[in-house]
């Protein structure tokens, strides 16, 4: 008895494995990687920091709503990265015709937060309305079918998106301050924090906070939690099961749109298979934090953002950008194969 | 539900069938050598196959009719197409018959449904980088028939069609057909390793993961790792690729020395490029229907079904998962590996391009609107998607805007201004054909009896993929 219960505390005795080894061999390989290109080009470094952190937090956003989602139905929703494509287009458009670029400063801001709120409502519209149509029938299904009508989803918005804007890539007017936030000198080169970048982190945190109080201290966050646990016993708890599915997608999507206005006003330019790479890069990071837990996804995006530009943009034995998708799925599968609970996630009797 | 109906012992009459098979092919043979003596090659082996046939078929008491006529008639229909189809009348909304150009690339891309249905269908593992296997077919085919290697390599090797001084890999597309399965089973058994563990949907991610890799590499492939090394020749692509042939020695008894120029005297209706084109990719679809059907009704066929309808019980029974799970990779990756090295000869080039992952969701798009599972399923539904693709919504769209443009259309019917170019709805097309089916229909047009019961009635209290070893 005794015995049984101290074995119970005791933490998982610690078996090396070769895989475990391989992994962190990897892991070490990385850092060194880092470090000598640190080493070799400090500002450098320090600027490629500074973009990879910014687009990480943009596929923070998107991670987000894979996670929100798989947390709730165990579902990849697949189309989630061409809802937030055809909110950049929307953006895209909306710059165009309101004319933005040469706005002054008071409607600049006001057109930003429109264009935020038209966003999010555009976006959250078209999740909500795929799960009403393509995955709410299916929800007792074998898993494959409504993985299989997401992909589905994510053509036809994928075609609606080339036939709107084409299938040349769409350029959005650059409207955002182009000053510096600060400037870093490091080793005789100037590094600047440009405002550009700090809007971004400007969106992004706040939607963040928001995003954890509503999951966590509301209401409509614990009928979430519930349902992501027990549909069944949630339901019985007098939770209005399909709803909150249904308000999570919505949650999800707004969050797209946020993300869909960021990107466009950050990268000005947007094309039709712009969701389908960055919705895959946001789904490897929420995979890599750990899919189903939200900071999880944040710190996976944010990881991702930096191998992506650090690989782009350094130079001491770099593949370089002509490998960036190869190298951030062989992250993913790697992830899958090393520890598929992800780095903040549990570890399932599932195994992932 | 219905229960399906095994009245028709079909094991014991394959069985009982094989040594008529041996009988058959015998007095095939001695008839081939025999006609062709008496009375000129030309119908030599139609009339070959009609008599291998009788002699086949004598268990009369034993034979479904109806069975064997619809085969015999869609197998006759089929060889014969390339002669009858240009007197085809025209197909009201569809347009013309597809051509014979076309006709091939739908039965490559049948051929590939039918591997992604061994995967899909059989064994329930969703794969969404089903292209790796098609691009790996390709450039096995671009490396070992083509001037790719030409610096550093001059190796022949029952080559056809080519200068016998050229320079590069130039291995007979027979045995490259060979060699690319096999390569390409290996391809699909390393990337099933690791990740057969998985729990469905990642592994669906995965493999997708795989699929965007395998272009890349071959896009990027022109100087790997800065070492100046020209594996995959970049985005330019590989070209030429060697045609086919049958090479001096059978050129000789008048079989085509190379398909791309075909001058034969002994047998004239061998003298077309695209016809002979045709005939082998129609052998090559035949060999995969029967390498299929062989496949479902082995033990491993009957364990993939057991994985695919409940693992834990399966593994309770004693299936061993990852032997398994592996082998139908294996299997599913081999008959995407023959019928890339297949498209590339045919096209005689392979390009980066081709291998996005949208093939990969257009030959699920066959399986799952054709029926996972089911063979004919997946035939009809890849036939008719690959159709689709190469002319079938250009001619749709051409009947709609004849019919309906105001530009051209009837007064009363204009119902759009300009012409719309529908080939360019082509994957929200697909995209739509995924959802629809999946929710109204998801056993597909031609169902199995097994599937069906499977999506109707669920097979266990778990998910189909909830549960991992």
């Amino acid at each position: 008895m005794s015995t049984e219960a101290s074995r119970i505390r005791l933490p998982a005795a610690y078996r090396p494995s070769p895989l475990a080894a391989i992994g962190s061999l990897l892991v070490l390989l990385v850092i060194v990687w880092l470090a000598v290109n640190l080493v070799k080009e400090p500002a450098e470094f320090y600027r490629l920091f500074l973009i990879g952190f910014t687009n990480g937090a943009v596929y923070g956003l998107v991670a987000l709503g894979y996670s929100l989602v798989y947390g709730i139905l165990e579902l990849i929703n697949f189309a989630h990265g061409d809802v937030f494509m055809l909110g950049g287009m929307l953006v895209a458009t909306m710059v165009a015709s309101w004319g933005l670029a040469g706005a002054g400063d008071a409607g600049l801001w006001f057109g930003i937060l429109a264009m935020l709120l038209i966003a999010m409502a555009f976006c959250a519209t078209i999740n909500t309305t795929i799960e009403l149509v393509a995955y709410r029938r299916l929800r007792g299904a074998p898993r494959l079918a409504p993985l299989i009508t997401a992909i589905g989803m994510s053509f036809i918005l994928q075609n609606i998106g080339l036939v709107w804007k084409g299938a040349r890539p769409t350029s959005v007017d650059s409207i955002l301050p182009t000053g510096d936030v600060f400037t870093v000198t490091l080793s005789g080169t100037s590094v600047a924090y440009t405002w550009r970048q700090f809007i971004v982190l400007l969106v992004t945190a706040p939607t963040l906070l928001l995003l954890i109080w509503l999951v966590q201290q509301t209401r409509q966050g614990k009928a979430m939690r519930a349902t992501a646990q027990d549909q069944d016993a949630a339901a019985m708890m007098g939770i209005n099961v399909n709803r909150t599915i249904s308000f999570t997608f919505f949650i999800a999507g707004s969050l797209a749109g946020v993300a869909a206005l960021l990107f466009a006003l950050y990268t000005t330019t947007v094309h039709f298979t712009t969701g389908f790479r960055l919705g895959l890069i946001a789904f490897t990071a929420a995979v890599l934090g750990g899919i189903g837990n939200l900071p999880g996804a944040v710190l996976g995006a944010v990881l991702i953002g930096l191998i992506e530009s650090f690989n782009n943009g350094l130079g001491w034995s770099t593949p370089g950008s002509d490998w960036t998708t190869s190298i951030i799925f062989a992250i993913l599968i790697m992830i899958l194969v090393f520890r598929p609970e992800g780095l903040l996630g549990e570890r399932t009797p599932e195994g992932g | 539900m219905r229960r399906p109906d095994f009245s028709f012992d079909r094991d014991a009459f394959i069985r009982d069938s094989r040594p008529r098979v041996k009988k058959g092919l015998i007095a095939g043979a001695v008839g081939f050598l025999v006609i062709a003596l008496l009375a000129g090659a030309t119908f030599t082996l139609v009339l070959a196959l009609l008599l291998g046939w009788l002699v086949y078929i004598p268990a009369w008491n034993r034979v479904p009719y109806g069975r064997v006529a619809v085969l015999t008639v869609a197998l006759l229909a089929a060889v014969l197409y390339p002669y009858y189809q240009p007197d085809m009348f025209e197909i009201p909304v569809f347009g013309e018959f597809p051509t014979v150009d076309t006709a091939v690339t739908m039965m490559i891309f049948v051929m590939m449904a039918l591997g992604l249905n061994i995967v899909v269908g059989y064994a329930g593992l969703l794969d969404l980088g089903y292209v790796a296997f098609y691009a790996m077919g390709a450039y096995t085919a671009a490396w070992f028939a083509s001037p790719q290697f030409g610096e550093s390599v001059k190796f022949h090797l029952g080559s056809v069609g080519v200068n016998p001084n050229a320079q590069g890999f130039h291995i007979s597309i027979w045995l490259i057909l060979i060699l690319a399965a096999i390569f390409t089973a290996i391809i699909g058994v390393i990337i099933g390793l690791p990740t057969l563990r998985l729990r469905g949907d990642y592994l669906a991610i995965v493999t997708l993961g795989f699929g965007e890799i395998m272009p890349q590499i071959a896009r990027n492939g022109d100087n790997l790792f800065n070492t100046g090394f020209n594996l995959t020749n970049g985005p330019q692509g590989i070209n030429p690729i060697d045609p086919p042939g049958f090479g001096a020695t059978l050129g000789n008894i008048g079989l085509p020395e190379s398909y791309l120029t075909p001058g034969s005297d002994a047998f004239p209706f061998l003298s077309d490029s695209l016809r002979l084109y045709y005939w082998t990719a129609l052998v090559l679809v035949l060999f995969t229907v029967f390498c299929s059907v062989r496949l479902r009704d082995s033990r491993l066929g009957r364990a993939w079904i057991a994985i695919r309808e409940d693992e834990t019980a399966a593994a309770a029974m004693g299936v061993p998962l990852m032997r398994t799970k592996t082998w139908a990779y294996a299997a599913g990756a081999f008959f995407g590996g023959i019928a890339g090295a297949y498209y590339a000869s045919f096209k005689s080039g392979t390009f980066p391009d081709d291998f996005f992952f949208n093939i990969s969701v257009f030959i699920l798009c066959m399986v799952i609107l054709g029926g996972m599972g089911n063979i004919w399923g997946v035939i009809l539904g890849g036939s008719f998607l690959a159709y689709l693709n190469q002319e079938g919504l250009g001619n749709i769209g051409g009947w709609l805007n004849d019919h309906f443009s105001g530009q051209r259309g009837a007064e009363w019917v204009q119902l759009w201004s300009t012409d719309i170019d529908v080939p360019l709805y082509q994957y929200g097309i697909f995209g739509v054909i995924l959802v629809i089916v999946m929710l109204f229909k998801p056993e597909g047009l031609i169902p199995s009896a097994r599937r069906k019961a499977e999506f109707e009635e669920g097979v266990a209290d778990q998910p189909l993929y909830d549960v991992s070893h």
